[in-house]
């Protein structure tokens, strides 16, 4: 049991628009914080530019805001330089995947110890309302007036890409599984990607319309969890099973379908084929996977650098300037 | 026979190696100025070498150069012009004939002169000494024939055997100079290491350019002796700028007792940088290769907040896209060594040449009232303690810390004299006591410097926030109020400018009355060093100011510069320093010397220009 309620790791007024889903998704990491029972000066919270990257203001830990896009860099030499911190890193989608999309993939790649959480509102609401990289083809913003002609990026898939080893998706106001996303990601050792739909009221009201209720999550979204099989509907009536190379709705009770028939979730297989299968589903077809879709263990980037920094220390003689001089070609005037 | 050689006592001599960028020049000049100072005389060396790691063989774009001055006294560059030049093929001959002086003895290795050869480096003739003009004596030696017969026993392939042709030319200038191959031997051994044949065959060869010279094959008249006077006595190492930086790093963070970090991204020229402290975890020195030049500083910063002494390494290009990271260390306020190692510009510009273009940059090129040290180191050696008082400065002022080098001292290098950290000053961070915890705030100053206290995170009782954005003098919270932004705004540059009361005062060198004082900051200053020795040699009363720290300027900058008659700023860019001086020093007067080559200065040309001016 932790020490700590949510109330230690609050701090301040927030800003946020009334209505903003970064309000409820504040909520839950405090919550969550508490949870884990980390001790406030021990965590840095780490963001970059952007409405959600506000959020170290509102911690009662180490913030440090800092420019755009360079949250995930920044938190990279944090948590390598200090490994005992508890590093999160906290970005939106165009800090994150726009300006820092460099950073964002490499600090995945390196599976660098970081809580990276990506607040997903699908547009720059700081700046008044430009189109996102998570922005949907055609979407109409001050800077599309006549629809963007591009596609967005999902935000699984450039994590996968990179190779990313844990992936999970929650809905801001959805308190109690956004909690147990981001207890998750902080038990995981490594990169750990927690993407957050989140609503922007002011300039893309409705965005994640379809799952943003309980009512709509019930109908539109499924739950997936580890060792459990992939059923959603309001009586949890639909399941998930393979078909080919790919993956379909059934009924259980239509055409023979039995719950043995449903694919029981493993988030802990190395192969991300499937992973990213489910983390792509979108409607009407399907639900859209929230909850801990991959969670997998790997060498940690900061637990490496230091074995090796250990290693190197006890093959090496020397140890102190003066003793790395005496390691050169010397010679004496005498 | 050798008997009949003459040999000369020299105090001095400039010797120049050149080839292809595969022969192997680099390493042979590198021996040779290594076994030249470990004998005591003083040494200053200069690679001038390309762009591209492998040209095709031959042609003139691919020659690679290594100048060493070797002297009895000090020597402080490695001389305009050289006595002996080495040219291995056509290209170099072609290429490198103007650095000679007019009566230097140039060896060429005559297998590498057919008419092939000669074609490629674009001779319309089958005679290039006529065809250049030159006048000097040229020394033709078989170099590849003999490498070839030397080792024609030794089973290695023909191409592994005139790999160690550079040796044979190495061993022919040993004998030139009467150098103890011994040392030579040593060296090459510790080099291959891993590989005892190739060892064998490259010593084999060093003994037999060494044999080939002493057997007169050669036609050079005479052979040089060079003594060793005054050297101040102790233990000495052959250092270069970018290794001296490397370790001045480590010096302080050692006597910091912090932890090392080095965010940096491969740039030409201040990669070895990255190199050297990757090699050093023994000393727990951590070092990261970013993904970009921007997350080479972002980490670094990220390390700083952490609590390392951080560092990020790189040259002009890549300033440019760290400048917004090092500026949110500006507003944090937080220690950063940011080290700058100097090559052409603009853009890709000349990235192995050397410059001194980046000084305004490196002072004023970031959005904002954005005030930053900047220290300038003055020769390959100086770089330890120009690096060593960056971190200093750094961690005991909460500020990043601009280093400049250039390329010129970053790869050159020259006898070092190990330093003892005892006699070094001690680096203590302005960190938070436990006392201070109530009611304390991020930007609670100290009264006397207005350094802010450190508070690093894991420390318990100090969670805070900072960050980009204005925050309020007093709370620490963002804040947008006018009179607190321009408060903000005039602490953080009184701070910079109070650094001047921690740092040496700028010294005068050569004639006290003189009648012409010479400016300059960073790795002229063997040059402008040189230059004025000579003119005060021939009767001409000049002075040297050299700045090592430009920003702050040293507390006597404005008196020094207001007391000459003529002061003149010599510098590789087309006036930034002056300007600067002028920006600092209201109506003085300055004169200047610009170059902008990507060459070091020549000390002759340098003396011309200060002569002129005198009699203006």
């Amino acid at each position: 049991m932790s020490d700590y309620k949510a109330q230690d790791y609050k701090f301040g007024q927030p800003r946020w628009c009334p209505g903003c889903g970064d309000h409820a998704f504040l909520g839950a990491l405090h919550k969550a914080m508490s949870e884990i029972g980390v001790a406030p000066h021990e965590i840095a919270v780490i963001s970059g530019i952007g409405c959600s990257s506000r959020l170290p203001y509102y911690m009662n830990t180490y913030g440090f805001h800092t420019i755009h896009g360079r949250a995930a860099a920044i938190a990279t030499g944090a948590k390598v330089a200090n490994p005992n911190l508890t590093v999160w890193q906290v970005s939106g989608d165009g800090d994150g995947l726009a300006i820092g999309g460099n950073h964002f993939i490499h600090a995945v790649r390196r599976n660098i110890d970081l809580n990276m959480i990506l607040l997903n509102n699908r547009i720059y609401g700081l700046t008044k309302g430009q189109y996102s990289p998570t922005s949907v083809r055609g979407f109409v913003s001050k800077s599309s007036p006549y629809g963007t002609v591009e596609d967005p990026f999902r935000p699984a898939e450039l994590c996968f890409g990179a190779r990313g080893n844990f992936f999970a998706r929650c809905v801001a106001t959805d308190m109690g599984a956004a909690v147990e996303c981001l207890k998750a990601a902080a038990k995981h050792k490594g990169a750990s990607v927690t993407e957050v739909l989140q609503n922007c009221v002011i300039f893309n009201n409705g965005t994640h319309d379809s799952i943003y209720t309980k009512e709509g999550r019930a109908k539109n979204a499924i739950y997936l969890k580890h060792g459990s099989p992939m059923l959603f509907g309001e009586n949890l009536e639909f399941g998930l099973a393979q078909e080919g190379f790919g993956l379909k709705v059934v009924k259980i009770g239509e055409n023979s379908v039995t719950e043995n028939d449903i694919l029981v979730h493993d988030a802990h297989c190395s192969d991300p084929t499937l992973h990213l299968k489910l983390a792509l589903m979108e409607g009407p077809d399907f639900p859209v996977a929230l909850g801990v879709i991959r969670d997998v263990e790997a060498p940690t980037y900061n637990d490496s650098v230091h074995a090796q920094v250990d290693e190197v220390k006890a093959k090496k003689p020397y140890h102190t300037f003066a003793e790395l001089l005496e390691t050169n070609e010397i010679w004496e005037i005498k | 026979m050798t008997e009949q050689k003459k040999t000369l006592a020299l105090d001095q001599v400039i010797v120049r190696f050149s080839g292809d960028s595969g022969d192997g020049m680099q390493l042979a000049g590198n021996i040779f100025s290594t076994i030249s100072a470990t004998v005591g005389n003083d040494i200053c060396t200069f690679p001038d070498y390309p762009a591209d790691i492998r040209a095709p063989q031959g042609v003139l774009t691919g020659v690679s150069g290594f100048q060493v001055h070797v002297g009895a006294n000090k020597v402080m560059t490695p001389g305009d012009k050289c006595d002996v030049l080495i040219a291995m093929n056509p290209a170099a001959l072609k290429t490198q004939y103007k650095y000679c002086k007019p009566n230097a003895a140039i060896i060429i290795d005559t297998d590498s002169f057919t008419a092939k050869d000669l074609e490629k480096a674009e001779f319309k003739t089958d005679d290039p000494v006529a065809e250049l003009g030159i006048t000097c004596e040229v020394v033709p030696c078989p170099i590849t024939s003999m490498c070839l017969e030397t080792l024609k026993d030794s089973g290695l392939d023909n191409k592994s055997i005139v790999r160690c042709k550079n040796m044979l030319a190495l061993g022919l200038v040993c004998w030139l100079f009467d150098r103890d191959l011994s040392l030579a031997e040593g060296m090459l051994r510790t080099k291959f290491a891993k590989k005892p044949e190739i060892a064998e065959a490259n010593i084999k060869v060093l003994r037999a350019g060494y044999d080939m010279g002493h057997n007169t094959h050669t036609s050079i008249s005479h052979t040089y002796s060079i003594d060793s006077k005054h050297k101040e006595k102790g233990r000495y190492m052959d250092i270069n700028g970018n290794k001296a930086t490397a370790y001045g790093l480590i010096a302080a963070a050692e006597k910091a007792g912090m932890q090392l970090f080095l965010g940096s991204y491969p740039i030409t020229p201040a990669t070895d940088i990255l190199h050297e402290l990757a090699k050093h975890k023994s000393l727990n020195v951590v070092t990261m290769q970013a993904e970009d030049e921007i997350a080479g500083c972002a980490s670094a910063v990220g390390a700083a907040y952490a609590g390392a002494l951080a560092c990020t390494s790189t040259s002009g290009p890549g300033i440019c896209l760290k400048s917004e990271a090092m500026n949110l260390a500006v507003i944090t306020e937080l220690p950063l060594v940011i080290i700058d190692v100097q090559r052409g510009g603009p853009s890709t510009g000349l990235p192995t040449k050397s410059e001194q273009t980046d000084l305004l940059q490196a002072l004023f090129g970031r959005n904002g009232e954005s005030p930053m040290p900047v220290i300038a180191a003055t020769s390959p050696t100086d770089c330890f303690d120009a690096a060593y008082m960056a971190c200093k400065i750094a961690v005991e002022h909460m500020t990043p810390v601009i280093l400049l080098s250039d390329a010129f001292i970053a790869n050159g290098s020259a006898a070092w004299k190990l330093p003892d950290l005892n006699n070094y000053p001690s680096i203590t961070p302005n960190y938070v006591t436990a006392e201070m915890a109530e009611g304390w705030s991020p930007y609670k100053r100290d009264p006397e410097t207005l350094v802010r206290y450190w508070a690093v995170p894991g420390t318990p009782g100090f969670t805070h926030r900072i960050g980009g954005l204005e925050k309020s003098n007093a709370t620490g919270a963002i804040s947008n109020d006018p009179e607190n932004h321009h408060l903000m705004v005039k602490q953080r540059a009184e701070k910079i400018s109070r650094i001047a009361n921690c740092i040496p005062e700028l010294e005068v060198e050569g004639e006290k009355d003189a009648d012409l004082l010479i400016v300059g900051f960073g790795g002229t200053y063997g040059h402008l060093y040189e230059a004025m020795q000579q003119m005060n040699n021939n009767g001409k009363k000049v002075a040297l100011a050299h700045f090592k720290y430009i920003n702050p300027l040293p507390r006597n900058t404005k008196e020094v510069l207001c007391r000459y008659k003529k002061v003149v700023v010599a510098e590789q860019n087309m006036g930034q320093f002056a300007a600067y001086l002028r920006m600092q020093i209201e109506g003085v007067k300055l004169y200047q010397h610009n170059e902008v080559k990507g060459q070091p200065f020549n000390v002759a040309t340098l003396v011309e220009s200060f002569t002129k001016i005198m009699e203006e």
